[in-house]
């Protein structure tokens, strides 16, 4: 399965690589910020995006908006601080398919990352 | 500054340091920042804007420093690699970010963190806000938590309120 990453922070995007090559997913392309990340989703195609919401350039919540103007389908995991109810409404309303608050362990990641593959399949 | 805030920042730094270190923090008591204090060589610093405004610095001595970086990243890293900065600036974005989480619904937007490593540097901060200091002991070294915000809301009341008694 081909997985985009979003974060500015290559240590954050590090670790989810590691949680993911955990679980047995090694096609994964990295974008720095959401403008990187528009340049990256058509010649990449991912099936999965984990992404940030606080990034320079274009935050997670713009890219998000943006990318489902063409994309309805493909699940976007958010992985962010913000914790505000109101922000992860914003996020859900935009086009996010899960939510993930950092600081987080490998194992709610990984939780979260199959739950939202098995809603997509079913 | 309210206290809530104090409070936000201690249970955001113990969170992100057990959650991704694994490492307990023993936080000490908090006080108002003097200028005399000891100075440090890495900060993680973020900047608060919104209906609570001011900034907030994550400061390490060296050695904490690269021996908390070491457990976050999983590498040895001196000061001066490449990618030492960014390991500090997530750590300082989750503790910002979780501690604004518990502002009691305050909106409060955090930026993108900045770094700065070199011995005995001062980081500034807004004039007129008292800085609190939130000591943090861990097996990895000492980190201070530097707190200077303020609640926008009861700022310009006050404001208002000192205006309206000298008029």
């Amino acid at each position: 399965m081909k997985i985009l990453l979003v974060d500015d922070s290559k240590t954050m995007r590090n670790i989810q690589k590691s949680v993911l090559g955990q679980l047995g997913h090694t096609e994964i392309e990295e974008a720095c910020d959401g403008v990187d990340a528009l340049s990256k989703v058509g010649a990449f195609e991912p099936e999965l995006l984990l992404v940030d919401w606080n990034m320079p350039n274009m935050d997670g919540l713009t890219f998000v908006k943006k990318y489902r103007q063409s994309d309805k389908t493909t699940p976007i995991i958010m992985v962010t601080t913000e914790t505000e109810r109101a922000r992860v409404v914003e996020a859900i309303k935009a086009g996010v398919n899960n939510y993930v608050v950092k600081p987080f362990t490998p194992d709610l990641l990984s939780q979260r990352i199959n739950e939202t593959l098995e809603k997509v399949a079913a | 500054m309210d206290p809530i805030f104090t409070t936000a920042f201690i249970k955001s730094i113990s969170n992100v340091f057990s959650t991704m270190l694994q490492l307990p923090v023993d936080v000490g008591e908090p006080s108002i920042k003097t200028g005399d204090e000891h100075p440090f060589d890495v900060s993680g610093i973020i900047g608060m804007s919104g209906e609570v405004a001011g900034s907030v610095v994550l400061c390490f001595p060296k050695d904490a420093a690269e021996r908390i970086v070491a457990i976050f990243t999983g590498e040895q890293m001196s000061l001066d690699s490449e990618d030492f900065p960014d390991a500090i600036g997530e750590l300082v974005n989750m503790v910002a970010g979780g501690a604004k989480g518990m502002f009691d619904g305050r909106e409060v937007s955090i930026s993108c963190p900045s770094v700065i490593i070199g011995k005995n540097h001062n980081v500034s901060r807004l004039k007129g806000v008292p800085c609190v200091l939130i000591p943090c002991s861990t097996d990895c070294g000492e980190v201070v938590i530097e707190v200077a915000i303020q609640d926008q809301k009861q700022a310009h009341g006050a404001g208002a309120s000192a205006a309206s008694a000298s008029a």
